[in-house]
């Protein structure tokens, strides 16, 4: 019964903003001065993705715990709630 | 939003929607503040509520058709290693009859949803898909109100309540708390997988409507300072596993990934054998304890549940420390309303509440055991290795004597941990728990 993080945000409901409510501030932050980058681990729903020379920001499948807000060493990502009545919607939680 | 409240609540979890209750039965008029499209829509627990404190709010919450799950008569204890594990479980009839109700499972966008409706039946004002961005003040520094994020969203009242939960952008940017560090926070994801209900009576071996709670420690939390949770529903099951953010960063082991290696677990895979997912999700819990509790009043506001960090992790119980901390903050706000004074001094009578009952009691008497756990990762590394080879070796009979065998236990207990720290162990779980 094994499930890929794809699948599990899959099974969730969001209503999707237009734009981003995470923002990585500087990013080259991420490649100059950030050598953990734990945005890249510690998001339970792998918003943060390695790319070929940046890090990109899923913020579609964001849980909205604020994991990567303080995890950030650098305090790096600009990170709001999203607009009243968007985001994720939890059917059972 | 041209109306006049007298209160604005922020959040509609079970603290701020207690707070509303109360308010609403003392004729006081409130608005809760909920940036969910419902509510519920963006809380989760465990899914363990209590009965006790609902009551308060709510005495007839039963008749009152309160989404129950299962009401819970069994709790055990997981230690697992792993390859298996040690399970205590203590169940009673008690908890069937003259006790039912007490400790039961709720599925929280449901449950608040329900809450709320409460709160709204009392004269309650509830208010949804609205994101409180900042509060108001006046020249002196007092709170007169909220900002939100709809167009002409400003919203005056003589006394703001923040119920919005650990992750609050709000408390930090207003000052009124700092952000929390990684070691202060648990990071816990939760799957919520479905099965038949007779099929889950069989399992856990309960009749219909009655329901088990497993809280599990040791390896499964991948050498991290962590737990892990599975909770009986009507027909599914809530698995939660979460430990320190600090570690997770540390370790650069992913949550969905920790979670996966839970289910395979041989004393869990059993349990949701042929179930189908149906939900994830992921959320704090404060780690603090009672030493990082925020200043929880001052002139115009207060502050309760999550957002005050006020959780038991022993004891798993936070939805009723914020559900009691809501209505002492409302009854603390009626009395204000009768002095016709806000200010700080005044509200102070908010903490001397919170002081004189069980949740500072308990919060001060566990205050060590967060230290504790960080203090002996030996209980998530090595220690449950250690442990499930003494139980294998005891109760396998392979024709050497006991004495031998618990030579061997000994002796390999003894290579990874020191008689000091075995000590240690021992003396600070004394002093913690």
């Amino acid at each position: 019964m094994g499930s890929s993080i794809e699948d599990k945000l899959f099974l969730d409901r969001y209503v999707v903003d237009e734009t981003s409510h995470l923002k990585i501030i500087d990013g080259a932050v991420c490649f100059r001065d950030c050598e953990a980058q734990p945005c890249l681990h510690i998001c339970p729903a792998n918003v943060y993705r390695l790319e070929q020379n940046r890090i990109s920001v899923n913020y579609e499948g964001c849980l909205e715990c604020g994991s990567c807000r303080i995890g950030c060493p650098h305090l790096n990502i600009e990170w709001r709630f999203p607009t009243g009545g968007y985001g994720i919607r939890h059917k059972f939680g | 939003m041209k109306e006049r409240y007298d209160v604005v609540i922020v959040g509609a979890g079970p603290a701020g929607i207690s707070a509303a209750c109360v308010l609403a039965d003392n004729g006081i008029k409130a608005v809760v503040l909920e940036r969910g499209e419902y509510p519920g829509a963006k809380n989760i627990s465990g899914g363990v509520l209590y009965g006790h404190d609902l009551a308060r709010i709510v005495p007839d919450f039963a008749e009152k058709k309160c989404p129950i799950e299962r009401n819970i008569v069994e709790s055990r204890i997981w230690y697992l290693s792993e390859t298996g594990g040690y399970s205590v479980a203590y169940r009673d009839k008690a908890f069937e009859s003259e006790r039912r109700s007490n400790v039961f499972t709720v599925g929280r966008a449901k449950f608040d949803r329900w809450f709320a409706e409460q709160a709204s039946q009392k004269g309650a004002m509830v208010v949804c898909a609205t994101v409180v961005t900042d509060l108001l003040r006046d020249d002196k520094g007092r709170v007169i109100g909220v900002r939100t994020d709809r167009p002409d969203g400003d919203l005056r009242a003589k006394v703001v309540l923040l119920a919005d939960g650990i992750n609050s952008p709000l408390a930090v940017k207003t000052g009124f708390r700092t952000e929390p560090s990684p070691a202060h926070v648990a990071l816990a994801v939760k799957e919520v997988i479905e099965l038949p209900e007779e099929v889950i009576d069989q399992r856990f071996n309960t009749s219909p409507g009655d329901g088990v709670s497993i809280e599990i420690l040791g390896s499964i939390t991948s050498g991290m300072n962590g737990v892990a949770a599975i909770y009986t529903n009507r027909k599914s099951l809530s698995f939660c596993i979460g430990a320190n953010l600090a570690d997770f960063s540390a370790k650069k082991i992913k949550p969905y990934e920790m979670l996966e290696r839970f289910k395979t677990h041989p004393m869990a895979a059993p349990l949701i054998q042929g179930g189908k997912p149906m939900e994830y999700m992921a959320h704090w819990l404060a780690e603090g304890g009672y030493d990082n509790i925020p200043r929880l009043y001052g002139d115009g506001y207060l502050i309760a549940g999550d957002s005050a960090m006020l959780f038991n992790a022993l004891h798993r119980e936070g939805s009723n420390l914020a559900m009691v901390s809501g209505a002492f903050a409302a009854e603390t706000i009626v009395e204000a309303f009768r002095k016709k004074d806000f200010s700080r001094l005044s509200l102070k009578a908010y903490e001397a509440r919170l002081k004189n009952s069980f949740i500072f009691e308990d919060l001060r008497k566990y205050r060590r055991f967060n230290p504790f756990l960080q203090n002996h990762p030996e209980l998530f590394t090595t220690l449950p290795d250690a442990m499930s080879f003494a139980a294998r070796e005891m109760l396998t009979v392979d024709g050497a004597s006991k004495k031998n065998k618990q030579k061997r236990i000994w002796r390999n207990l003894r290579k990874k941990h020191s008689f000091l720290t075995l000590l240690r162990l021992a003396w600070d779980t004394y002093r913690s728990v």
